[in-house]
């Protein structure tokens, strides 16, 4: 049978959503929270506070003040977006190229910092009660982020899940799984497929003969839609109406991010192993800075006196928090164990005792010495 | 009161902490509707609904995700895998996430999960639902692994790891869960973890195990008491982590140890018992450790299990060769 003797029982399509072209012009209807110049420019603002941000941690890196790092160079409208459209109480279970999301979240670039330079007390978050810590194992955190979204449900809160990953994760099992449970319960979660086209050194071609990754969500049963993820406005509307939509019951939803990687998979990476920088300077005409700042200056007068001092104010920021980061107290050996379990078993307090004695020792002797 | 098997006995426990707190969760496959395969939460949805009783979708990696998720929004979630041949899914799920989160987090977001799974042998079961691989999870940090033996330490025990403010891996012994009957009074009791059971007090040898072997061991013991033999025996109970204080002071008794389980011995959690007891206790020793397990081969299928599982008389060979040496 040719497919036209076939019945067609089912059809699907996926959406793709930009209100700003590279150019900075609006190419669809504008959003109300965009009509804000203030809601613009704290986008903005974050947007030019994670890029430096980003430029610092890897200087850091460079100069052996800091382990490894990866950046989100390029991709900020996504997790800017993100962060902008969640309320406070949701959740976000990130990735770890989302520092704009986690900073507007709470989270101090301090922490962000700790954590790269190998101290757990960098996933502490002293001001961001709900949200997990950055999930490193890829795909892990979409069950996590249904198991979340299923308590908030099961208590009746107004309350919404949102789960980051990239492109390479849609490969993963676990992927699949959190999003078919995600579809059959009915779940108040949003997942965000950030797509910056590389999982390593591996494009996105040769991940999945899938057109596109938001077509994922079709097996699971729940609306998948792609989105231009370095126009900032398309972003913060598109994720804004997932978020809601999930928030007053109406279910989960999968969003397609198109984006970039500019920088190295993380300070370990050589990216000029297996891309051309022609490639890369390609998509440097796409970037969300520079289209937003066009915006901003055509339609609100935005001009380089301003460009400047913001800049001036987001390095200042990033030196604090660098400071604070260099000035972290040293954290005491035994404090390994501290945070295992809840009360440290029996079983464990003599080694915690032979650690810590080790570390008065070395002390005393770096006194000495 | 009316006897009940150890199955009855989880049953009672799930059905006690539903009761009590509402932030307790149970599910799996199977698990509402069907009651689980082994009946294990039998009736439990019709009295609490299907809000906290859940089938799940047929995904392991899945359950051990979502109840962190669930742990980590301060719920008790109880989720079960069908068999210990399919937990393997949830393992990158238990050592880099539940595992971890408290101590990541710095104590800000904790974990207060349990994963229950039948585990074991001689159910003559189809392949991959006979194995005891429960020394992969003895070794991570951050867990706690638990074992019952009996109905009444099964419904205390569960209650503890429900309880527990982090994560439990807790194995329930499939081949006895209708092997035996106790009276188990239903008074929401938690046992503690962490320490081993005295089942026998003896003075001439010291047998640690637990789970099913607790079985041949106390039989084992009973036919060496008829030749004058004294066994004091051990339930671990918990295995992670392990509570040596005990073993050491019963050895320092006896003098001599054989320890029995039904997992392949090398790597299994009895070598780390030995290697303990050789670090703190070798010099109370008469005579070398044993150690009485299942073969370092695949387990095999219903044919050969039982010629693989420790048995009384393997048990009693091994006693009798401690008792050897002067």
């Amino acid at each position: 049978m040719t497919n036209e003797e076939k019945k067609c029982i089912a059809q699907f399509e996926i959406h793709h959503t930009q209100l700003l072209n590279q150019a900075g012009e609006l190419v669809g209807p504008l959003p109300d929270f965009a009509a804000s110049y203030e809601t613009l420019l704290a986008l903005y603002r974050t947007m030019v506070q994670t890029r430096t941000f980003d430029s610092k941690a890897i200087a850091l890196q460079r100069t052996g003040k800091m382990g490894t790092y990866s950046s989100s160079m390029g991709q900020e409208a996504v997790a800017t977006g993100i962060g902008h459209a969640m309320r406070f109480e949701d959740v976000l279970l990130p990735t770890y190229r989302e520092y704009a999301a986690q900073f507007q979240r709470g989270v101090a670039m301090s922490e962000i910092l700790r954590y790269w330079g190998g101290d757990e007390r960098g996933m502490a978050y002293a001001n961001q009660p709900h949200d997990m810590p950055i999930t490193v194992p890829i795909a892990t955190h979409v069950p996590q982020c249904a198991g979340i979204a299923y308590a908030m449900k099961l208590r009746k809160e107004a309350r919404v899940a949102v789960c980051v990953l990239g492109d390479g994760a849609t490969s993963k099992g676990d992927f699949y799984e959190g999003i078919n449970l995600a579809g059959a319960w009915q779940l108040p979660m949003v997942v965000v497929v950030t797509n910056n086209h590389w999982a390593i050194s591996v494009p996105r071609e040769v991940q999945t003969r899938a057109q596109t990754l938001a077509q994922k969500a079709i097996a699971a049963g729940i609306p998948g839609e792609q989105v231009d993820g370095n126009d900032v406005i398309a972003m913060r509307h598109v994720i804004s109406n997932a978020i809601e939509k999930a928030r007053s019951g109406g279910g989960p939803t999968l969003v397609e991010a198109m984006t970039y990687r500019m920088h190295d998979h993380t300070t370990a990476d050589d990216a000029s192993r297996y891309r051309d920088q022609s490639i890369v300077d390609e998509h440097k005409r796409l970037d969300p800075i520079d289209r937003l700042r066009k915006y901003l200056t055509a339609n609100h007068n935005w001009d380089d006196d301003k460009e400047k001092s913001l800049h001036a104010a987001c390095a200042a920021e990033v030196e604090v928090a660098v400071n604070d980061y260099l000035e972290t107290p040293p954290v005491p050996p035994e404090t390994m164990f501290d945070h295992l379990y809840e009360t440290l078993p029996d079983a464990l307090q003599a080694q915690r005792d032979e650690v810590e004695q080790l570390g008065k020792q070395k002390k005393g002797g770096d006194h000495h010495g | 009161m009316a006897e009940i098997t150890i199955l009855e006995a989880v049953n009672l426990a799930l059905a006690r902490a539903l009761e009590e707190n509402p932030d307790v969760v149970v599910f799996g496959e199977d698990v509402g509707v069907n009651g689980g395969v082994f009946r294990a939460t039998e009736g439990l949805q019709k009295r609490y609904g299907a809000e906290r009783v859940l089938d799940t979708p047929l995904a392991e990696t899945m359950i051990a995700g979502m109840a962190i998720g669930m742990a980590a929004q301060g719920l008790r979630p109880v989720a079960e895998v069908q068999f210990m041949g399919f937990i393997y899914p949830t393992i990158e799920q238990m050592i880099c996430h539940a595992t971890r989160l408290r101590n990541r987090t710095r104590g800000r977001i904790t974990c207060p999960m349990v994963l229950r799974a039948p585990y074991g042998g001689g159910i003559h079961a189809p392949e991959h639902h006979s194995e005891s691989t429960e020394a992969i999870f003895a070794h991570m940090p951050g867990l706690r692994v638990v074992i019952p033996s009996s109905p009444l330490r099964a419904y205390g025990l569960l209650l503890a790891a429900i309880q527990d403010p982090d994560p439990v891996v807790f194995l329930e012994p499939k081949r006895i869960y209708r092997m035996m009957k106790q009276e188990v009074p239903d008074d929401g009791e938690a046992l503690p973890l962490d320490v081993c059971f005295q089942l026998r007090d003896g003075a001439d040898v010291t047998l640690v195990t637990w789970g099913a072997m607790t079985h041949e061991t106390l039989q084992a013991a009973e036919q060496l008491a008829a030749e004058g033999i004294s066994c004091d025996v051990l339930d671990v109970a918990t295995i992670k982590p392990l509570d040596m204080e005990t073993i050491l002071n019963s050895v320092a008794k006896t003098g001599r140890c054989v320890i029995i389980h039904e997992a392949a011995r090398t790597g299994g959690v009895g070598a780390e018992i030995a290697a303990q007891l050789a670090e703190h206790g070798l010099l109370s020793l008469f005579a070398p450790v044993q150690r009485v397990t299942g073969y370092d081969t695949i387990m095999p299928m219903f044919k050969l299990e039982n010629d693989y599982m420790p048995s009384t008389e393997r048990i009693i060979t091994a006693v009798k060769k401690t008792l050897e040496e002067a």
